[in-house]
């Protein structure tokens, strides 16, 4: 089994995701070698060999030409599968990849068992067995599935790829997150509000009980969506990743980008009235009750204490 | 200007899902059905863009059962000018690659200036159909936006990256643009627009006149994650269940000390 890993560069640096590739290609046992648009001066620390293509020339983003070049290194390499983070550079290039090598691609792995990729669905609720027809295969791997055991080690073997590939669309490059705000990352309580608030009223009972418990009040992706709530509350993969020692998810079903920005909390209490959602999967208590009952209550009582 | 916006129907995701009886896909029937959430972004920036340009015609696509016409006379009466639907009782068994090869087939020869998806479906989450679109038809295509400008022909986006980040991407039309949740704020129909809208054309086609490949992968098996165990789960009345808390978070946790 050989397997060819896209690594990711964005804004001069190696992404660390790129590593969750090497660890997935070692928990396969495969053999491995590596393709990154990126730079000679940001080597990964891997083993193998490296299709390198120059960030310089080629741009840190920009399909049609990345699309050429990783054509061409799977081209030399012959790899049984290609490999992606299932991320904004991973969902983008990989169709165009599967579609060019007319082979099945299985979006958002979070597990191989018996050779069969293993990929959510419905947020989560479900999980889908999925049988490719082609011998090779794409796939883009969920972050956080699959992690490193060991810091990673070791330089690669460079193999230069170039392309004169057209581009077909123009970078005018990045927009940093707005100043200001609240840093959740440093806070030891954060109570936080889901779709399950039902109305922007609501968030004023959230707020209250992240005071009780001296804490902040942060929100999941459809509350600040709907303006609810400020974007800097907003915990996950495109939000704030946060590590506090409490954690409360009120009305937080629990999106698989929802968990990965939260898992890590030290304890986890969710409040729910569906006792299947899939927040009670990283939950050390899972509270079946109405949000808008409990957590005033709770808020009263913490105050008499 | 030709606008095409390609919606899906999906379950209301808060469902309480079975499984079918080849346990190959959730089963279909009791549950809510909707318009999936990212493709309401989509018919909502395809409707302000055709404002915006004033004369342009709009088309909305779904591929599905008799069902999603319902969901499709939504996007009629969001300002959708007509409809087409695939009609396909079988679409839970087509992959990403059969879906998108419909749609290009559909739009291959009809000319849209700019095709609007959702960046991913609900239920099967794959985020691949609407970039398959473009590259089948050749054209560029932009993903996961959380921002879109239109000026004589050039089209000025923005891409959600992760922890925060965003790209500024330009490209020029016919392009095709997968939208993120957030995108902007889609429209509720007026009364007087979902009466409007059952006057509005909504042809069927069945697939089989447009489905010419076959499929690179099918769902092996469809099945609930097992618990992970561990985590308490407490019911019942909510004065206990504050005490039990509180009780809980002394115990183990430092918070209340």
């Amino acid at each position: 089994m050989k397997t060819l890993l896209v690594a990711e560069y964005r804004d001069g640096e190696l992404l660390n995701s790129s590593y969750e590739l090497v660890a997935f290609a070692e928990q396969l046992g495969a053999e491995s070698a590596m393709f990154l648009v990126g730079s000679d001066s940001a080597l990964p620390t891997y083993n193998g060999t490296l299709y390198l293509a120059d960030v310089g020339k080629y741009g840190e983003f920009n399909p049609a030409v990345h699309k050429q070049l990783l054509l061409d290194a799977i081209a030399k390499e012959q790899p049984d599968m290609v490999v992606f983070a299932h991320s904004s550079y991973g969902w983008d290039l990989a169709p165009r990849i599967s579609l060019a090598l007319n082979v099945a691609h299985v979006s958002e792995v979070i597990d191989i068992v018996d050779g069969v990729p293993v990929v959510p669905a419905c947020n989560a609720k479900l999980r889908r067995n999925v049988k490719a027809k082609t011998n090779q295969m794409v796939l883009t791997l969920q972050g956080g599935a699959f992690g490193l055991e060991d810091e990673p080690s070791g330089s690669p073997t460079v193999v230069s790829v170039d392309t004169d590939t057209a581009a077909q669309v123009e970078f005018c490059g990045y927009e940093e997150a707005e100043a200001g705000g609240v840093d959740l990352s440093k806070a030891e309580v954060i109570v936080s509000a889901g779709r399950g608030i039902g109305k922007p009223e609501n968030l004023a009972i959230i707020e209250a009980l992240a005071k009780a418990l001296k804490g902040e009040y942060g929100a999941s992706r459809p509350v600040v969506d709907s303006d609810w709530a400020d974007h800097s509350r907003q915990v996950g993969t495109t939000g704030q990743t946060v590590s506090p020692k409490l954690y409360v998810a009120c009305g937080i079903s629990g999106a698989i980008q929802h968990l990965a920005g939260m898992k890590k909390s030290e304890f986890i209490v969710a409040i729910n009235t569906d006792k299947d959602a899939p927040i009670g999967e990283v939950a050390d208590v899972l509270i079946v009750a109405d949000l808008k009952e409990f957590v005033p209550a709770m808020t009263e009582k913490i105050n008499n204490l | 200007m030709k606008i095409l916006v390609c919606i899906k129907q999906v379950p209301d995701m808060e469902s309480r899902f079975k499984l079918n009886s080849e346990s190959n896909w959730y089963e279909g029937t009791d549950l809510a059905w909707r318009m999936n959430e990212y493709d309401e972004y989509a018919v909502e920036q395809a409707v302000q863009l055709k404002g915006q340009v004033g004369d342009a015609d709009l088309t909305v696509l779904s591929i599905g059962p008799d069902r999603v016409k319902e969901m499709m006379k939504k996007a009629l009466a969001m300002g959708c000018d007509r409809g087409a639907h695939i009609a396909d009782d079988d679409y839970f068994k087509k992959d990403p690659f059969e879906i998108a090869s419909v749609i290009a087939e559909f739009a291959k020869d009809q000319g849209f200036d700019l095709i609007f998806t959702g960046m991913q479906s609900q239920d099967r989450g794959s985020g691949q159909v609407g970039v398959l679109v473009a590259e089948m038809l050749d054209l560029p295509s932009i993903t996961t936006i959380v921002d879109f400008a239109f000026d004589g022909g050039q089209i000025t986006v923005k891409r959600e990256l992760e922890g925060g980040i965003k790209s500024v991407i330009k490209a020029t039309a016919p392009a095709l643009v997968t939208c993120q949740l957030g995108l902007n704020t889609p429209r509720y129909p007026t009364l007087p627009n979902i009466m409007k809208a059952k006057r509005k054309e909504l042809l069927s086609i069945p697939i089989s006149d447009l489905l010419k490949v076959e499929g690179k992968q099918e769902t092996a098996k469809m099945y609930f994650p097992e618990k992970k165990g561990g985590g308490l789960v407490l019911e019942g009345d909510v004065a206990d269940l504050t005490d039990r808390l509180i009780k809980i978070l002394k115990d183990k946790t430092a918070v209340l000390a």
